[in-house]
């Protein structure tokens, strides 16, 4: 950017003799522009005074003031004079004034400043642009300069390959000729070679006409004696017949040399249409079930009917094996079909994981790999584990059944399936003794409870012999006079009362005593829940008659 | 192992009794016939002049020997000694003799290839075959012996006269869609029949026993072209070796390639097995070292050991560029063989002479490569397992199975180039001949429990 200096100079009005001086002086750097500028001086204090007094001196003072006045009235100041004529000046409008052009200066300087930077920022930037153009001028130049080098580099390879091709072409046409010499001296030679053999056999016609007309002696073998044929069999004379038997015997050895080929081709053409028979239900069943086999269906059906037309009735794999044009058309057609379904499916699949790799999950169809590979994983902890599993449960058991052991424990062990119902047989054979007991010690209880009750009764029936006999004593000693005939009955029939009551009681004293023993125990049994009630009521009442009257008579009961 | 007698012996030839038992050797004009296993001279005879081919019949009973440049084939019997045959061609002339399948006929292609004659030792006829071609491989009989090829040559044109060898008649004669024959060779099966042609058109025919064309296969134009063919024992493949350095295998169904096997200078695949021959200095132990140092103990200190080294893939070969302009340069496969279970085809490119290259049929692929010190001269596979004899002209044959490879060294004295060699019948030994020697080598047979 350019140095500015300026140098103010005092401006004067026009009508004084005053001089208005503009200069200005700059020092600017070379690519830049120069430009005059005009600025407005600002009036150094020494000068001023002069200035001043240059302007208003003591002569006219009133004429600089109504010069002044007249300017500022045009300025659009107020006058400076009080009231309009006279030559008083207001001083309060002079300062106004002066203060009032104060403002407009600074005003003016302020702006004059603005307008210097913004002049400034233009030229900066205008040499800025400059700086660039001339830059991208440069770079135009070198540009167009390789370009135009590129070409001419351009043209000299393409005519480079214009001469090769030409060369090439060129090369192409002597081998060409080349080619078309050597078959003419080829022909050439050919034809000498015939003309020169021609002579060589007509000189060979004429050596040999010349040793077989010499009728040399010498040609001859001489053999000690004829040897025999080396297969024993005599030499046979060449006839049509021999002629035919060589021809049907040729023959034979071509038609076995075909027929040894055609087997082996037959072998290997039925196990190569086996194995693309497995190959196709391979590749059916790799293939995930989708429309293939509609689409078969229709293929084969109208095929399928015209072969069973022609041949009748056959199932499809020995259609397989019959060689027809249109059978192994079909075969060969449907494994391509199946083959490019397979590649598909392979190829489908292989992108689903290059996409999975990639980072694109789609969770419908596709497990992310990392997933698939935690499941594996667990899959094959869980393998693992289910084969130690086995294999200790193995070992167990190989240890079980390998363990020494005597009869008694094999046969125990034999029945170790039976251990638990022989442990449960127990529990019952042990509760079933328990229970035998309880009722062994009930019936001992019993019968004691049974003797006890007895004497008892043996007792009672005494006391109650003796009291009948007293009464009867008293009663007969009453009644002796008036019935005798009657009582006896009466006493008859109650002494037999009594008697028959003895004589059960004395019966029934027996069957305590053999009851007592063992006896089958269902009566017992019943007897005994009957005395168990009973033997409650004794063992409270022991003494009671209704109840021994009772058990009395349902032992009667019982033992009758 | 155990060395044969020196002999001196021009044309060499050893054949082995095919049932075991003799091998006959023929040194100037000195047949030796001696038993196989203790190498004791059986039989000794003379013939008239210096024999040049030797041959066993197949019945084993006779052995004929050839004397081209006297135009005159001997027959000498094993059974009785004074039983003697001479076959004499006179100024027609000798240039190959072979036996017929049966052992009782005896074949001559007089000079210039006039004629063949077919001479019978059982009775007194003598058949005529007219115009057979001048080739390396002319006459081919079935591996039953039941029919003969033979290539014939009429008016500038191939044809091919197929023969019952039982009575010679004529069975079929066609013509061959070839420039100029150069080979005929029947399929073990004895049905079809391999025909090609020169090497400077790259054409294979196959034809039936019956004459017909089954196929015509041509690989490229122009370049040379066919220079060996095999039949692989099951007749399933027929490997072309040719010329581009490429063995391409047809096979018996389409009679289409099915495969090209390449031989490269650089073999790059790491499934191939490359073993080389490296030398090994020989241990010497000082305190047997006497003076004067005998003959056997120099040999052995001057003679090299050698062992195989499993080398690392990928290996290069050295390839040698034959000049351009010599006619029959040695490039391309020269050889080919299968192996006798058909699994196995071993090949020797001329390009690079020191190698043998061993292809897995049942794959397709290379298998092993054996990269020998010296060119290999020829090798030969065990006829009844996959067991490769090679020998490279020095005392040392080297034998690959697919177990391993091993080198051994012939204890001959002095130097004992081994130039062929020739498997027993039965597999159990071999014959390793030089210029003027032969020796026999046992193999063990390992008992297998």
């Amino acid at each position: 950017m350019g140095d500015w200096k300026t140098i103010t100079v005092p401006v004067l009005s026009s009508d004084s003799k005053n001089i208005f001086q503009y200069t200005s002086e700059k020092k600017i750097s070379p690519p830049s522009m120069n430009s005059q500028v005009l600025r407005l001086p600002l009036p150094s204090s020494k000068s001023m005074h002069s200035f001043f007094s240059a302007f208003c001196t003591e002569e006219n003072i009133e004429q600089s003031i109504s010069y002044l006045n007249r300017e500022l009235t045009t300025l659009g100041f107020p006058s400076i004079y009080a009231e309009s004529k006279g030559k008083e000046l207001n001083l309060i409008s002079i300062i106004n004034c002066m203060n009032e052009l104060l403002v407009l200066q600074h005003k003016n300087l302020r702006a004059q400043e603005e307008v210097e930077m913004q002049h400034l920022k233009l030229g900066s930037d205008m040499d800025h642009l400059q700086n660039c153009y001339a830059k991208l001028k440069e770079q135009l130049e070198l540009s167009k300069r390789e370009i135009v080098g590129l070409q001419e580099r351009d043209r000299q390879l393409q005519s480079k390959n214009r001469t090769l091709h030409q060369l090439l072409k060129n090369e192409k046409d002597e081998v060409q000729k080349l080619q078309n010499i050597i078959s003419s001296r080829a022909t050439q030679y050919n034809h000498d070679m015939k003309r020169k053999e021609r002579e060589y056999n007509k000189l060979k016609e004429r050596l040999h006409q010349l040793v077989m007309n010499k009728k040399d002696k010498k040609i001859a073998m001489e053999v000690l004696n004829y040897v025999g044929r080396a297969d024993g069999k005599r030499g046979a004379w060449r006839t049509d017949k021999t002629e035919a038997r060589n021809e049907e015997e040729m023959y034979k050895v071509l038609l076995s040399d075909y027929e040894q080929r055609q087997n082996q081709l037959l072998v290997e053409n039925a196990e190569l249409k086996k194995v693309l028979q497995q190959m196709k239900k391979e590749i059916i069943s790799l293939l995930p079930p989708q429309k293939q086999k509609p689409k078969e269906r229709p293929e084969d059906g109208p095929v399928l009917s015209d072969l069973e037309e022609d041949i009748g009735e056959l199932n499809k794999e020995n259609m397989w094996e019959l060689s027809c044009e249109t059978v192994r058309e079909q075969l060969t057609n449907s494994i391509r079909k199946q083959w490019r379904m397979l590649k598909n499916h392979v190829e489908k699949l292989d992108n689903q994981v290059s996409r999975v790799h990639s980072g694109a999950l789609n969770e419908k169809d596709v497990i992310s790999r990392e997933d698939h590979e935690l499941e594996t994983e667990k899959l094959e902890l869980e393998i693992q584990q289910c084969k130690e599993m086995i294999k200790t449960q193995q070992q167990l058991l190989q240890q079980q059944l390998m363990s020494p052991c005597d009869d008694d424990t094999t046969l125990l062990l034999q029945d170790c399936y039976l251990l638990e119902e022989r442990e449960r047989l127990q529990e019952e054979w042990r509760l079933f003794r328990e229970q035998k007991k309880n009722f062994e010690k009930e019936r001992r209880s019993f019968t004691e409870a049974a003797i006890r009750l007895g004497l008892e009764r043996k007792a009672f029936e005494e006391d109650r012999g003796a009291w009948l006999k007293q009464q009867f004593l008293s009663m007969s000693t009453d009644y002796k006079h008036s019935e005798n005939v009657t009582t006896p009955s009466a006493f008859l029939g109650s002494s037999d009362q009594d008697n028959q009551l003895v004589k059960s009681t004395s019966q029934q004293r027996k069957p305590y005593c053999t009851l007592s023993g063992p006896v089958s125990a269902e009566p017992w049994q019943t007897s005994r829940y009957i005395t168990r009630n009973s033997s409650t009521a004794a063992s409270t009442k022991p003494a009671g008659d209704s109840k021994p009257n009772q058990w009395v008579e349902s032992d009667k009961e019982e033992t009758e | 192992m155990e060395a044969g007698a020196e002999e001196a012996a021009v044309g060499l030839v050893v054949l082995e009794k095919p049932n075991g038992g003799c091998g006959a050797s023929c040194m100037q004009y000195r047949l030796v016939v001696r038993d196989v296993n203790t190498l004791q001279i059986l039989q000794l005879y003379t013939c008239l002049d210096q024999i040049q081919y030797i041959e066993w019949s197949s019945d084993s009973l006779f052995i004929l020997c050839a004397m081209y440049k006297r135009g005159i084939v001997q027959v000498w019997s094993l059974e009785q000694p004074d039983w003697h045959c001479k076959i004499d061609e006179g100024s027609a002339g000798l240039v190959a003799s072979c036996w017929s399948p049966d052992g009782r006929h005896i074949l001559n292609t007089t000079e210039f290839h006039l004629r063949i004659t077919v001479w019978s030792l059982c009775t007194k006829s003598v058949s005529y075959i007219k115009y057979p071609k001048a080739c390396q491989q002319g006459i081919a009989f079935t591996k039953d012996g039941r029919y003969m090829a033979v290539a014939e040559r009429r008016d500038c044109k191939d044809f091919i006269s197929i023969f019952v060898c039982s009575d010679w008649q004529l069975l079929r004669h066609f013509d061959t869609e070839t420039q100029d024959l150069f080979g005929i060779e029947w399929a073990p099966n004895g049905c079809v029949l391999a025909v090609w042609d020169t090497c400077l058109e790259y054409k294979v025919l196959l034809y039936s026993l019956d004459g017909r064309l089954l196929s015509t296969y041509r690989a490229y134009e122009w370049s040379l072209g066919v220079k060996s063919i095999a039949w692989s024992p099951s007749s399933q493949f027929l490997a072309i070796g040719s010329y581009d350095e490429k063995v391409r295998i047809l096979n018996h169904v389409t009679w289409k390639k099915i495969t090209e096997f390449e031989h490269p200078a650089t073999i790059a695949n790491t499934k191939t097995i490359v073993y080389k021959e490296v030398e090994k200095s020989p241990s010497v132990e000082t305190e047997r070292l006497s003076f004067p140092p005998t003959r056997a103990l120099a040999s052995s200190l001057f003679s090299t050991e050698s062992k195989y080294d499993i080398s690392q893939v990928p290996v290069s070969l050295q390839y040698i560029k034959p000049v351009a302009d010599r006619a029959n340069p040695k490039m391309g496969i020269g050889m080919l063989a299968f192996s006798p279970d058909n699994c196995f085809l071993a090949t020797k490119n001329d390009n690079i002479p020191n190698a043998v290259w061993i292809w897995d049929i049942q794959k397709l692929k290379l298998f092993v490569v054996l990269e020998q010190l010296c060119a290999i001269q020829s090798f030969q596979w065990d006829p009844r397992q996959p067991r490769l004899a090679v020998c490279t002209g020095n005392s040392k044959v080297y034998l690959w199975s697919p177990a391993g490879c091993v080198s051994v060294q012939v204890p001959m004295e002095g130097d004992f180039q081994i130039v062929s060699l020739s498997w027993h019948s039965s597999g159990d030994s071999m014959a390793l001949l030089s210029k003027d020697n032969f020796c026999l080598c046992y193999l063990e047979r390992e008992e297998v429990k």
